[in-house]
């Protein structure tokens, strides 16, 4: 029985707690029992409150038992990247500077997830400060593909795309600033969304590059992701960028899939050189399907996605730089006092505390920050990025005029070893190629897994793109896709990864 | 520390041409601060007026308060400047304890107000003084340095931050290069600090109180040789806390700087604290063109953009300029130059303006508030309006003499069980048993008492010397312990000597 809960989606786990087949409490305490049966092999978790899930869970039984109305997914278990502020829970942000940090408030994210009555199981492991597409630069060390566990799961949102693909939670948040939600998701097998930048707030999200950051949902299906995405979406009036619009019906879109007569465009750049055979193959073979299924596909150009990788290096770091400066051991996180200086002042405080507490990719992208952002150097590099930024809307705006999405493997290639690239920061950017052009200009974009590589066999992702608020675009193409795959090999992608052993 | 040698300030401008640029910080009255709902209440315990987003809390995000952009078009609108349709924040990036973010949210090249003016008297004589740019930013915490002598971070044994202060809205304004006539120099920079006071205070979007810090000046300043074009290097003298103040840094930094080019020297690029006690200034942070705050656009801000409609409501709304409404003033009250000089410099025109709106005349206002109550301001170290009587009152105390109820001299103890705080100007005479009698028969018998008492003043008064009544009228007032009314005492020793 256990086993069969932490296989269900959350759409199924919402129907079964509504019809009341199982409790929350059940589901809760199978998934509790699956993380700590696998999670020592996966480490898609920094912190794990089983008893909070549960009590949680059996306040929602009870309040379901006495009749009260409860959100759809009331009951539904869910993990959380540590880069939100949880009351009461430990945020870290997969760094050594905040460690033991409990946040004294709720990030808008948590709040609504809390007040929706879904059981937080915990927090999931990520690159320090969401910075890394492998979750290798966890200062808590890294956490293991579910699919070959010698493999990095993507990043900086691994641990969630591991705990959902390991079965260990139906549903999880992640934050994708050049991709940390869509590539981990390819990369693991599962569904992750980026929405419309301003769609979901980002208060309480700790923030890499605030012009660039977005929560979204991690999940094994796209009917999931879209029930979590209404979850979590909407306007909030304490984040001044979060969109005041309506929330697209993205629920009703995933229903819906259905591609006759839709425009498909394949982004030319986004493909060819530097992208794996085996990845190309399968994303040509779902395209195939769409086609078969009466959308109409077409090539298009956006010519200055070939800035965008460096524009992004740009930004990226710049904003990084100014929001990791509140990081000074001064009101939290930890203090460590420079060795062999006996009356230190507040500034080699700072420093030998910002030394010890950040690691080496914060420190790397701290650098290029300032450096990029210094007088005489502005124009030259973050200057030159906004305008890039402004030049790659004008193109994407101009590719959606004639189509209705747009699509690309989400990652160039399929997930590396551990340690492959950590030595070599530059090849591992390039990962996040196809990815990082959405975050540039607000686009929202979905990563559906579309098969296994030919010479590896590990999972593979197309990205769908959407204009600006039009995130049900996505959710309707993907679930057609999905539909459609799913009945070529007879349930979900998931449900082909190897078993994994129990640790202990 | 190095002992600088000073030429006096008349010489150094024999010598060199000052060259001027004041910044005014002005502390907003906003009820909740710049980018949250934390209240902005002056003197609260340390650290209870704070929040995740003031504390800066990792995740925690800004929201401009809309109240702040109000005050800060208005006093855009004020100082003449014109009003940005568009302006965005910028991060100022720099480390220091008292600064949660370890950026200031400010404006930088995109102020929501610029391009303005104001004209100061100084002498009778008008400056135009050019207003750059006035620009919103927060406010940081305040760092207390606990233990050493000095109060200073060296030395300290240990510091303590409260953040109360960190977020409250500030605006920023800065003057373009000021350059009046040199010995005028000092006179002008404390004009202008008080114009914008008056300006300010009209407003009403800011207490600015310099001994509370909500307005604060730093003076600029550099010295040029007599006919050369090129600027100095200058100093700038952080948060000088008073007009005065603001006059003494400018002569002394003239004399300072004359002091060092002088000597073949080279002025430092500098902060400097202004001394109170001796009219000095210290070295503080060395300030070098090194400097890089990093300035760009804040990522987590909407852009500010108020509509052309909203702009021209406000600029409707505005209150009379300070000058404008001093010479309607003198023009209604009919004082004279100096009656308005002596009125404004003891700050008792509002305190008349309110008196005269209680119903008495210009006259007698000024009267009691620059004679009287300046007697009493001066005696206890106390401002006119913190002594403990209301214009209302001393109007109620007015027409008491004019109904002939007390005379001017009863009015003193009135004033003084006011004060006391033995209750309205009416009840104090009730108390006080101060009414003026004004009842023939008792002034009567008094009246002859004092005839009786000093015949010779009697005699002159009824060969016709009538200035001798005097004494006589002093000795019944003496009696009546001044409570006849002089007038009909005066008949009466006339009418009984005829």
């Amino acid at each position: 029985m256990s086993t069969d809960l932490t296989r269900k989606t959350a759409d199924e786990l919402a129907r079964s707690l509504s019809a009341k087949e199982v409790s929350s409490v059940e589901v809760t305490q199978a998934l509790v029992d699956r993380i700590g049966a696998v999670d020592g092999a996966i480490h898609a978790f920094l912190h794990v409150d089983a008893e909070g899930a549960l009590a949680t869970a059996a306040d929602i039984d009870d309040r379901r038992a006495k009749g009260e109305q409860l959100s759809y997914l009331a009951g539904v278990p869910i993990a959380v990247k540590d880069v939100l502020a949880t009351r009461g829970m430990p945020t870290t942000c997969g760094s050594k500077i905040l460690d033991g940090w409990i946040p004294p408030y709720d990030a808008t994210v948590t709040a609504k997830i809390k007040a929706a009555g879904l059981p937080i199981l915990g927090k999931t492991n990520m690159d320090e400060f969401a910075m890394g597409s492998s979750t290798e630069h966890s200062a808590y060390g890294p956490t293991h593909n579910p699919w070959d566990t010698t493999r990095i799961p993507g990043g900086s949102g691994g641990g969630s795309a591991a705990a959902v693909a390991a079965f260990e939670a139906p549903l999880a948040i992640g934050t994708d600033t050049g991709g940390s939600i869509r590539q981990p998701g390819a990369l693991t097998g599962t569904v992750g969304v980026k929405p419309t930048y301003g769609g979901v707030s980002r208060y309480g999200l700790v923030a890499m590059a605030s012009s660039l950051d977005q929560a979204g949902p991690v999940t094994r299906t796209v009917l999931d992701a879209a029930l979590l995405h209404e979850l979590i979406a909407g306007h909030d009036p304490m984040d001044s960028t979060s969109i005041p619009d309506a929330v697209p019906a993205v629920v009703a879109a995933a229903r819906r899939a259905d591609v006759k007569g839709l425009k498909i465009g394949i982004v030319r750049e986004l493909g060819g050189e530097g992208f794996q055979p085996g990845v190309e193959a399968r994303f040509t073979e779902a395209v195939e399907l769409l086609t078969s299924a009466g959308a109409e596909v077409v090539e298009v150009s956006i010519p200055s996605i070939s800035y965008a990788l460096g524009a992004y290096y740009l930004v990226m770091p710049s904003e990084a730089s100014s929001n990791l400066a509140k990081f000074d051991a001064m009101r939290y996180g930890v203090r460590v006092p420079p060795a062999g200086v006996d009356d230190p002042s507040a500034e080699q405080v700072m420093a030998s505390s910002r030394d010890a507490g950040f690691g080496s990719e914060v420190k790397r992208r701290i650098i290029l920050g300032t450096y990029a952002l210094s007088s005489g150097y502005y124009d030259a590099y973050y200057g030159s990025a906004q305008k890039v930024r402004t030049i790659l809307a004008r193109d994407f705006d101009a590719a959606f005029a004639d189509v209705d999405v747009l699509v690309s493997p989400t990652s160039p290639t399929t997930a590396y070893p551990l340690g492959d690239k950590l030595d070599d920061p530059l090849a591992m950017y390039l990962g996040d190629i196809a990815t990082i052009p959405a975050n540039l200009v607000g686009i929202p974009g979905l990563s559906l897994p579309v098969g296994l590589a030919a010479e590896d066999g590990l999972p593979v992702g197309l990205q769908f793109l959407a204009p600006q608020k039009a995130d049900d675009r996505l959710y309707n193409a993907a679930a057609a896709l999905e539909q459609l795959l799913e009945q070529k090999w007879g349930g979900t992608l998931l449900s082909q990864a190897p078993e994994l052993e129990a640790t202990r | 520390m190095t002992v600088e040698t000073l030429v006096p300030f008349d010489e150094a401008l024999t010598r060199y041409d000052p060259v001027m640029g004041l910044e005014i910080h002005i502390e907003l009255n906003t009820a909740t601060k710049m980018f949250c709902g934390c209240p902005t209440e002056f003197g609260a315990e340390p650290n209870t007026q704070v929040c995740p987003v003031c504390l800066a809390l990792p995740g925690a995000l800004p929201v401009v308060n809309a109240k702040a952009v109000e005050s800060a078009i208005r006093m855009g609108l004020a100082l003449n400047c014109s009003i940005a349709e568009w302006c965005r924040f910028a991060r100022k990036n720099y480390f220091y304890p008292d600064m949660p973010k370890n950026f200031q949210t400010s404006q930088y090249d995109e102020p929501i107000a610029f391009d303005g003016y104001v004209d100061v008297e100084v002498d009778g004589e008008t400056f135009r003084i050019d207003i750059e740019r006035a620009h919103m930013e927060e406010d940081t915490g305040k760092a207390l340095h606990v233990g050493g002598s000095t109060g200073r971070i060296h030395g300290a044994d240990f510091s303590l931050v409260d953040y109360n202060r960190a977020g409250i809205p500030l605006i920023e304004i800065v003057t373009r290069t000021i350059e009046v006539p040199p010995e005028k120099a000092p006179a002008v920079a404390r004009a202008y600090v008080s114009y914008v006071r008056d300006l300010i205070g009209g407003l009403g979007v800011s207490d600015v109180r310099m001994d509370q810090g909500s307005l604060r000046a730093d003076v600029n300043l550099s010295l040029k040789p007599k006919g050369s074009t090129t600027l100095g290097t200058r100093s700038e003298t952080k948060n000088v806390n008073s007009f005065r103040s603001v006059e003494r840094a400018v002569r002394f930094e003239i004399s300072r700087h004359a002091g060092i080019l002088d000597a073949g020297g080279k002025v430092v690029q500098e902060t400097r604290h202004f001394q109170e006690d001796t009219g000095t200034t210290l070295s503080g942070r060395e300030k070098s063109d090194a400097d890089d705050y990093r300035y760009f656009p804040e990522p987590d801000l909407a852009p500010v953009s108020p509509s052309r409609e909203w702009v021209e409501e406000l600029r409707a709304t505005l209150p009379e300029p300070p000058a404008v409404r001093r010479a309607r003033l003198q023009a209604d009250w009919g004082f004279s130059d100096l009656d308005m000089r002596d009125t404004i410099g003891a700050g008792a025109l509002d305190l008349i303006v309110e008196t005269v709106g209680a119903g008495t005349t210009p006259q007698a206002a000024k009267k009691w508030w620059l004679g009287e109550m300046a007697r009493r301001a001066n005696e206890t170290g106390r401002d006119l309006d913190a002594l403990g009587i209301t214009p209302a009152q001393v109007a109620e105390i007015q027409g008491l003499i004019d109904a002939k109820r007390i005379n001017d001299k009863l009015a003193r103890s009135v004033f003084d069980g006011v004060i006391a705080g033995e209750g309205t100007p009416e009840e104090v005479v009730v108390a006080r048993k101060l009414e003026v009698v004004s009842d023939d028969g008792a002034l009567g018998a008094a009246v002859d008492r004092a005839i009786e008492a000093d015949p010779d003043a009697a005699a002159k008064i009824r060969a016709g010397n009538q200035g001798v009544a005097g004494a006589l009228i002093g000795a019944v007032m003496k009696e009546m312990r001044g409570q006849a009314d002089a007038g009909r005492v005066r008949e009466l020793i006339l009418e009984k000597l005829s």
